[in-house]
């Protein structure tokens, strides 16, 4: 028989509001602890929270990207638990009237093929503080200028079969909050965040196993592992004649496996109930058109344009398409150099090598689009090669000036004098005899490979600056000469 | 509807709440009383009725998204027990 993974998601979207869902503290990340955390996030007795416009519309706004329900009436529920970080004693929270309803995702998996992934809601909440257990002995610490920071926990339905479906919904969720510009999308700040709830069951069954979740999980590749190890746990465990437990799991990605964090069956009694302090909140069409008519280019829309207008290869459009800050940089350098090929090149290769080397955005490139796009024309009127544009690239990255200062400046000018390349060409020929021996003697369908040897000492001799295309010419002419003669 | 010791057990725990063994006998009595009346509620026929989210027939009001509330941390935590760098200190909470 075989083994089957039934998986399904939680993530919590930070809302990239300047203040928090229901007072008037900064959601800013990296404040000193407690200096973000008013009367309200600390819970004070006699304080009251005042809901954050900016958070509704957000959530309405991701909930149109997913071709969603909207809830016209959505309710605030508290759900009860106790822990330091919660300093209510509740997590202000959306169960029963959510203001997203049921939507969807479309992912592309590795063949090719599309598959629909359910959103069942989304639901705005309140982050809680953070504890510190580490730092003191006996003590936690508790940090609470996260409480507060407006949260849109999407869930999903349990609609994914693998690991890697798992990550490509993932992926497709960030790039929609991002380019909405709700969430900034940092996982590592904990901006983003994932738990999954995975189960196995055979192959055809319509039950569902037990489920495991899976918290703490911050960046893609680690989704990935910790949903592949926890497959594979269960499966050893099922196959032992054992049984899954429904628990919560942390995590680890040092050691790159899950643990037990605590068993859901007993605590898991949030006595939820609508929350006296908040009112429904109410929403008209006239508010969703409105917020409608804000609704930017998405990634799979701006794929298919990428398709289109410039003919791009599939893969380079959904890389390309896929975060609006590439988009954008991508489409000024294309239209710059007036090739778009050319560009997605150099912007898939070249420039993310360096963004990913330096560990820099690409909003904070040294080197502009429109810089980028100028040293492209460079390469397109052959004033220089494809190899030297690299060298000059590299320059201007370094902040050595615009492509064609860089160029002036080191004096990389591809050489198209024909005098001086054929002079080049000649002594190449007069120090490699025997290799031009070889040429001579060779079938001439064989002769073709062989000037890729010249062509090297050439350019070599010329510090890469020669026009290739002549010296590929002059090579073939001379040495052709000299089989023949 | 009556609730025995077990449940009031169990509700105490959820509630961290801290009841004398003497006691949870009258508690579970009262309770057992509400959910009596409760249940006398329950006759009433609701079928058409929306429920209420809350007793105002009112609607939620927007705050405009500003940071309105500036550092208060040494004043705020002039109250707390303990605070340790900026830090409310609690006694050590173990995963």
């Amino acid at each position: 028989m075989e083994w089957e993974a039934v998986i399904g998601l939680e993530i919590h979207a930070q809302l990239a509001t300047k203040s928090k869902i229901f007072s008037g503290a900064s959601t800013a990340f990296g404040a000193e602890p407690n200096t973000q955390a008013c009367a309200v996030d600390l819970a004070l007795p006699g304080t009251l929270p005042v809901f954050n416009g900016e958070a509704l519309r957000m959530a309405v706004l991701f909930g149109l990207a997913i071709d969603a329900e909207i809830g016209y009436t959505s309710v605030f529920d508290r759900k009860n638990y106790f822990y330091p970080d919660l300093p209510k004693g509740y997590q202000t929270s959306q169960l029963f009237h959510p203001i997203v309803g049921t939507g969807y995702v479309d992912i592309t998996l590795d063949d090719g093929t599309i598959k629909r992934v359910g959103v069942t809601r989304a639901h705005l909440e309140e982050d809680a503080g953070k504890s510190l257990h580490e730092e003191f002995p006996n003590m936690t610490g508790i940090d609470l200028n996260r409480a507060g920071t407006p949260l849109l926990e999407i869930v999903s339905e349990p609609d994914m079969r693998s690991a890697e479906e798992a990550v490509a919904y993932v992926k497709k969720i960030h790039a929609i909050v991002t380019n909405l510009g709700i969430c900034d999308g940092n996982m590592a700040e904990g901006s983003f965040r994932c738990d999954c709830n995975v189960s196995v069951r055979y192959k055809g069954e319509e039950e569902f196993g037990n489920r495991t979740e899976s918290k703490n999980i911050n960046s893609f590749r680690f989704i990935e592992k910790a949903i592949k190890g926890e497959i594979i746990r269960q499966i050893d465990i099922l196959e032992d004649g054992g049984h899954i437990t429904q628990e919560t799991r942390l995590y680890d990605a040092n050691k790159d496996e899950t643990r037990s964090m605590r068993s859901k069956e007993e605590a898991n009694d949030y006595r939820y109930f609508p929350c006296p302090d908040l009112l429904p909140i109410v929403i008209d069409d006239d508010y969703v058109n409105q917020v409608r008519a804000t609704l930017p280019e998405l990634p799979d829309a701006r794929k298919a344009r990428f398709l289109e207008q410039y003919k791009l290869s599939d893969y380079d459009a959904m890389v390309l398409s896929a975060y609006r800050d590439l988009s954008h940089y991508f489409e000024t350098v294309a239209n710059t150099a007036g090739d778009a090929k050319l560009a997605a090149n150099w912007v898939m290769g070249e420039l993310s090598k360096l963004l990913n080397q330096n560990d820099t955005d690409i909003k904070d490139s040294p080197v502009s689009a429109e810089q980028l796009g100028g040293l492209l024309l460079r390469i397109k009127d052959n004033t220089i090669t494809g190899k030297i544009a690299k060298q000059v690239f590299e320059a201007m990255w370094a902040g050595e000036g615009s492509a064609d200062e860089v160029i002036e400046s080191k004096g990389l000018k591809q050489v198209t004098d024909s005098g001086a390349i054929e002079s080049m060409v000649d002594d190449v020929i007069a120090a490699n005899q025997p290799q031009v021996d070889q040429y001579v003697n060779a079938e001439p369908d064989k002769r073709g490979k062989m000037i890729g040897f010249f062509m090297g000492k050439v350019m070599q001799a010329s510090q890469g600056k020669a026009n290739p295309g002549q010296v590929q010419g002059l090579l073939k002419q001379k040495l052709d000469a000299l089989a023949d003669g | 509807m009556s609730l025995d010791r077990t449940d009031v057990e169990k509700i105490a725990h959820l509630a961290r709440l801290n009841i004398a063994e003497q006691d949870i006998q009258e508690y579970a009595e009262n309770l057992s009383n509400i959910l009596d009346l409760v249940d006398q509620m329950q006759a009433v026929d609701t079928q058409d009725i929306t429920p209420m989210a809350h007793p105002m027939d009112a609607i939620q009001r927007l705050r405009l998204d500003e940071v309105t509330e500036g550092n208060q941390r040494d004043h705020l935590q002039t109250v707390a027990p303990a605070v340790e760098a900026g830090l409310f200190q609690v006694p050590k909470v173990i995963e």
